[in-house]
């Protein structure tokens, strides 16, 4: 079976990347295949990313409270790219208000702080729509 | 004869081990997890006179206000002065943060701290399209000279100290400050407060910088001549350990890299002309102050020891004040938790009191909501009356260094001095902190230390109250500040009209001086401040500066 590829970038002007890298590592270490794009990324970037890599899933590191802009616009490219069975996961300081917002717009995993790393790794092996089955 | 004490002392404490310890533990043994601090360094159960065997109390230590300062700066500790109360504070529009520090002031805070947005702290105007959705999120947005006009509005800034968290473009907004205080009639010379200004911790930690570490120390070393000319109260950097140690270091990391980004701006202002004594004595620092109790009480009092002994030998400063450590605190962010908020009072209480306890000249504590959202006032006034707790009703602020001599604390101390220079002798063998980033040195130091110690919490080695134990269903949640989009509206409606009524010709001219100045070797802090009155913009002034200095990326790594 092939490996889950994941691309883990932080969206927008924040620099606090501790969460993005630890989670990085964490899910290599748990055996899939990451790309970490890094900081100040845009979602036009994040989705040609995942375009080229043939990624599984996209995981957006986002503290600064720009997740109800930076979120519907890659949801929009990924869907005009043809892109919907990627799934995209967001961790971060996210309000309770917002949650249900971001779900709707097809964010399907959406962690706050204090997540155990495995319970995102359990999430994402649950969630992922393997590679062979798409198209 | 004093060898002959010692033996016997030893010979005491191993009877002890043997004929008290030993059985008691065989009777109830010792938990089975391992003890170690928060930084994961381990401790002994007991400390005892022979722990301190090196330790020379008028070298190591000596009594408060004399080198090397171990047990303070100040001989009467807080008896005097007690540590500035001072929130880091701003959200939304000038406006809004101006009523914010008009209550904190009505408080009872005795000075101010200015937190930036994203786009001001990153250079970058509302209408620039990676400020989509962060324009007031993070901090206050702050775009021309007039936006800092609003922010102290009824605010003299002639009688209070201001602090501000602002990094690459510190120098623009340093200038629209001074300008500010011209307009209300201050007098520079007078003029008293702190831009943070460390571009070194931004490439090791935090992340927001924006041209290459080279250029970005000329920045620095022009406002420390400038200063030293014009405003020689002010606080040219604060050398910040909060980020890194944020970003994830351990105690002795976080010590360790600031105090070295310490020497590195000493050295280029030395390189740049000055002499040490002429711009050493304004240059402060920053540390976090964490869970771990005693390990952060060492860590404090090892950097004044450190930093007296580095300015005095190393460079050879004569003037005591340049060898005198002074630095503002603030609690661990990174400890507050989403889950039961409530129990981040009591953490940020514990890590106040460290902070306190270690000596320092300012102390910021956290609000309770921190990990949900920005604070609310009632939460940021809980925060501050904390201190005031701490300072008026704990009564240790009776007694200087109240914890001097602590068998445990001294050791601790000793032994992180000892780590630091380590540090300190590897990155000198690269070449000083400015090459040792550009190899990434620090940076995979912290992400390495980062990442043992989420190990260690998924192992439940280390236990976080409310998160990986103690957990419950249904947490009392705090009302929490809701920062909506209004501001970025506003802001984006004041640019536009900012750049029809002002004299654009003084502008493009004063941009192209700044431009002209960059390439040269003249002071850009004379340059930004034409920019500023002619009101260009932070976006502006940072561009112009792009143009010839280029931008820094990092190379991603984990």
């Amino acid at each position: 079976m092939p490996r889950i590829r994941v691309i883990i970038a932080k969206p927008g002007l924040d620099g606090h990347d501790r969460g993005a890298k630890v989670i990085a590592r964490a899910l290599r270490d748990a055996g899939m295949e990451v790309i970490y794009m890094g900081l100040r990324q845009t979602a036009e970037g994040i989705v040609s990313a995942a375009l080229q890599e043939d990624a599984d899933v996209i995981g957006l590191s986002i503290l600064s409270g720009a997740h109800m802009h930076i979120c519907p616009r890659l949801m929009q490219l990924l869907h005009e790219k043809g892109l919907d069975d990627v799934l995209v996961v967001v961790g971060g300081i996210i309000p309770d208000v917002d949650i249900p917002k971001l779900q709707e717009m097809g964010v399907r995993g959406i962690f706050l702080p204090g997540t155990p790393m495995q319970e995102i790794i359990r999430f994402i092996g649950a969630n992922v729509r393997p590679r062979l089955e798409r198209v | 004869m004093a060898a002959a004490m010692k033996g016997a002392a030893r010979t005491e404490r191993q009877r002890w081990e043997r004929e008290v310890l030993e059985p008691a533990i065989e009777k109830s043994p010792e938990r089975p997890v391992p003890f170690t601090t928060i930084s994961g360094r381990p401790v002994e159960r007991l400390y005892s006179p022979e722990d301190l065997e090196a330790l020379d109390y008028s070298r190591d230590l000596n009594h408060p206000g004399l080198y090397p300062y171990t047990r303070g700066i100040h001989p009467s500790g807080y008896r005097g002065k007690l540590w500035t109360m001072r929130q880091f504070a701003g959200f939304g529009t000038p406006e809004e943060t101006n009523e914010r520090y008009k209550a904190l002031l009505n408080a009872g805070g005795t000075g101010l701290s200015v937190a930036f947005d994203l786009p001001t702290l990153m250079g970058r105007d509302p209408d620039h399209e990676l400020s989509l959705g962060e324009v007031g999120k993070c901090g206050v947005s702050i775009v021309s000279l007039a936006d800092m006009e609003r922010l102290f509005d009824g605010i003299s800034l002639g009688g209070i100290t201001t602090s501000m968290t602002i990094n690459s473009p510190a120098a623009m907004i340093f200038a629209m400050y001074l300008v500010v205080a011209e307009k209300q009639g201050a007098d520079w010379r007078t003029l008293s407060g702190t831009i943070q200004n460390d571009i070194l911790k931004e490439f090791i930690a935090q992340k927001e910088y924006i041209y290459p570490p080279r250029e970005s120390m000329r920045l620095i070393t022009d406002i420390f001549t400038f200063c030293a000319r014009e405003v020689p109260r002010w606080n040219t950097v604060s050398v910040s350990g909060y980020h890194i140690r944020e970003a994830g270091s351990t105690a002795l990391q976080e010590l360790a890299f600031t105090l070295r980004d310490g020497i590195e701006y000493v050295q280029y202002g030395i390189d740049a002309g000055l002499d040490v004594d002429d711009f050493a004595p304004r240059l402060s620092f920053f540390f976090n102050s964490h869970s771990d109790f005693f390990e952060e009480i060492a860590k404090f009092r090892a950097a004044r020891k450190l930093w007296a002994e580095v300015m005095r030998e190393r460079f050879g400063a004569r003037d005591e004040r340049s060898w005198k450590l002074r630095f503002h605190t603030q609690t661990a962010g990174v400890s507050l938790t989403a889950q039961q908020p409530y129990n981040n009072v009591v953490r940020t209480a514990i890590q106040a009191l460290a902070a306190v306890l270690g000596g320092t000249n300012s102390l910021h504590t956290n609000s309770l909501d921190e990990a949900l959202a920005l604070p609310t006032e009632q939460a940021a006034t809980l925060a501050l009356r904390t201190q005031q707790v701490i300072a008026h009703e704990s009564g240790v602020t009776n007694v200087v260094d109240p914890l001097g001599g602590s068998y445990f604390l001294e050791r601790l101390t000793l032994d992180m001095e000892r780590g630091a220079k380590e540090y300190f002798s590897t990155i000198d063998g690269m070449g000083g902190m400015v090459a040792a980033i550009e190899r990434g040195y620090p940076q995979r130091e912290i992400a390495e230390a980062s990442y043992t110690f989420q190990q260690a919490v998924e192992k439940r080695e280390k236990v976080i109250v409310g998160v990986n134990a103690f957990a419950q269903k249904d947490d009392p949640l705090p009302p929490i500040l809701y920062i909506d989009d209004s501001t970025a509206e506003i802001q984006l409606r004041r640019l536009e009209e900012l750049r029809r009524t002002r004299n654009g010709d003084a502008v493009v001219a004063s941009l192209d001086n700044l431009r002209e100045t960059a390439r040269g070797t003249g002071n850009t802090m004379d340059a930004l401040l034409n920019c500023v009155r002619a009101y260009a913009t932070v976006g502006e002034m940072c561009d112009a500066l792009r143009e010839v200095w280029g931008e820094y990326e990092e190379v991603p790594l984990i």
